[in-house]
């Protein structure tokens, strides 16, 4: 079972419609049991960065999401819930994130349109299991005034918009 | 590479879609859902539906159909016409919704555009502005679904709106809409360079060299368009393939 968290913050709907139309065994929730339970979880974005931490905080979920993926359970940030993991966001002040990935959440910088919003392509080097259907160059949606630049090598794609991002 | 976007419009009235000025063909764009699954499989970059009545009437956007629409349609989608709260945007989010529009009420109360972009993030909060000409160059803001004057003007407006946390501008010109003789070029080229955010050209396509003027000449980011795809006189893939002849980057 796949838990998406529901957070009060979130498009949560249409990454769950999602898992059904695959297929998956899916379940919306907000509640540790099932985030300990759950074969996999998934953060969804659309939100600001500090009301998110303030959210999982108030839901007593922020040391059950870190205990899950420091475990190794899988776990699917999309967006914000990829951000969060961060050691800290600027978004609104600087904000404390997870911490499991050392590294800043950014906003970008001057010169450009903010957001970054449309579709852009992604690329990548080498395939990793996320990307195993996905051809080199596909397109996706962004949206977003931020992104997440780590301290260490974990990058598996970048698309590029003024620099190059991951 | 970041591609223009191409964002059909679907007015919404008593849960249907409305048609432009000539009404034609229109069989199956009387619902929206299909109309919008339609569209995404067309391959529009994205959807926006607005509740045309809301607005004027005091209604709220009708959750339902979004989560309808959320069920069929794998695209962004941006909802507006009513919305007048915080509780509206958390219901019209929580539905399915990617981004909500704002129109009359971040006007009258610009406070909503700070708080909602604080809480849901800039991206998702569209300021809509319906602009008239005033003079040669300047254009009045105008509200309740271009029934009421305001005095302002549009490109201050979106300046200031811009800097309350709007994530887009959904800019529509009340002269050319619905006239299909092309797009205020001078219009979207003042705002766009005004602000630093998206402006989403709207009010005016008629043909396809329309798209590209406003994206070229007006520097829009995105082109919104209703009756050239409501009545199938295009489709989005030949809107598409047009602009990209025309040099303009797009998904395909």
């Amino acid at each position: 079972m796949i838990v998406v968290i529901d957070y009060n913050l979130g498009n949560i709907k249409s990454v769950f419609r999602g898992f059904e139309k695959i297929k998956a065994p899916v379940k919306i929730s907000s509640s540790s049991d099932d985030i300990n339970k759950a074969d996999g979880i998934v953060l969804p974005g659309v939100g600001a960065f500090k009301k998110a931490m303030e959210n999982l905080d108030s839901l007593g979920l922020t040391g059950t999401i870190k205990k899950n993926i420091v475990s190794g359970k899988p776990y699917l940030g999309i967006c914000l819930g990829l951000q969060i993991l961060f050691s800290s966001s600027c978004e609104h002040g600087e904000t404390a994130g997870l911490d499991i990935i050392k590294g800043k959440v950014k906003k970008f910088g001057a010169g450009l349109k903010i957001p970054h919003m449309g579709w852009n392509s992604v690329q990548y080097e080498e395939k990793t299991p996320v990307f195993k259907e996905v051809g080199n160059g596909s397109y996706f949606y962004f949206d977003h005034s931020y992104y997440v630049e780590p301290s260490e090598e974990t990058v598996c794609a970048t698309t590029i918009y003024g620099n190059e991002f991951t | 590479m970041l591609t223009k976007r191409i964002i059909p419009c679907l007015d919404i009235k008593d849960g249907r879609v409305v048609k432009g000025i000539e009404f034609k063909n229109l069989r199956d764009a009387g619902d929206p859902v299909e109309a919008g699954k339609r569209y995404s499989e067309e391959g529009a970059d994205e959807l926006v539906f607005l509740d045309i009545n809301a607005s004027a009437e005091n209604r709220k956007s009708t959750v339902d159909l979004v989560s309808r629409v959320a069920e069929s349609v794998f695209i962004p989608f941006t909802v507006g016409g009513g919305i007048s709260e915080m509780e509206d945007i958390r219901k019209i989010l929580r539905a399915g919704a990617d981004k909500v529009s704002i129109n009359t009420a971040a006007f009258e109360n610009p406070e909503l555009i700070k708080q909602s972009s604080e809480e849901f993030g800039v991206q998702c909060i569209v300021c809509a502005i319906d602009a008239r000409k005033k003079e040669e160059g300047s254009w009045e803001v105008y509200l309740r679904g271009g029934r009421q004057a305001t005095g302002t003007d549009a490109v201050e407006w979106a300046r200031k709106a811009s800097g309350l946390g709007a994530g887009e501008i959904l800019l529509t010109s009340m002269d050319a809409d619905g006239t299909e003789d092309g797009y205020d070029i001078e219009l979207t080229k003042a705002v766009a360079e005004a602000v630093n955010i998206p402006v989403i050209a709207s009010g005016g396509a008629g043909n396809l060299k329309h798209l590209a003027d406003v994206i070229k000449c007006g520097k829009a980011d995105a082109v919104l368009a209703a009756s050239i795809f409501h009545f199938r006189q295009h489709s989005i893939r030949e809107a598409k393939l047009y602009l990209q002849k025309e040099g303009i980057p797009v998904r395909l």
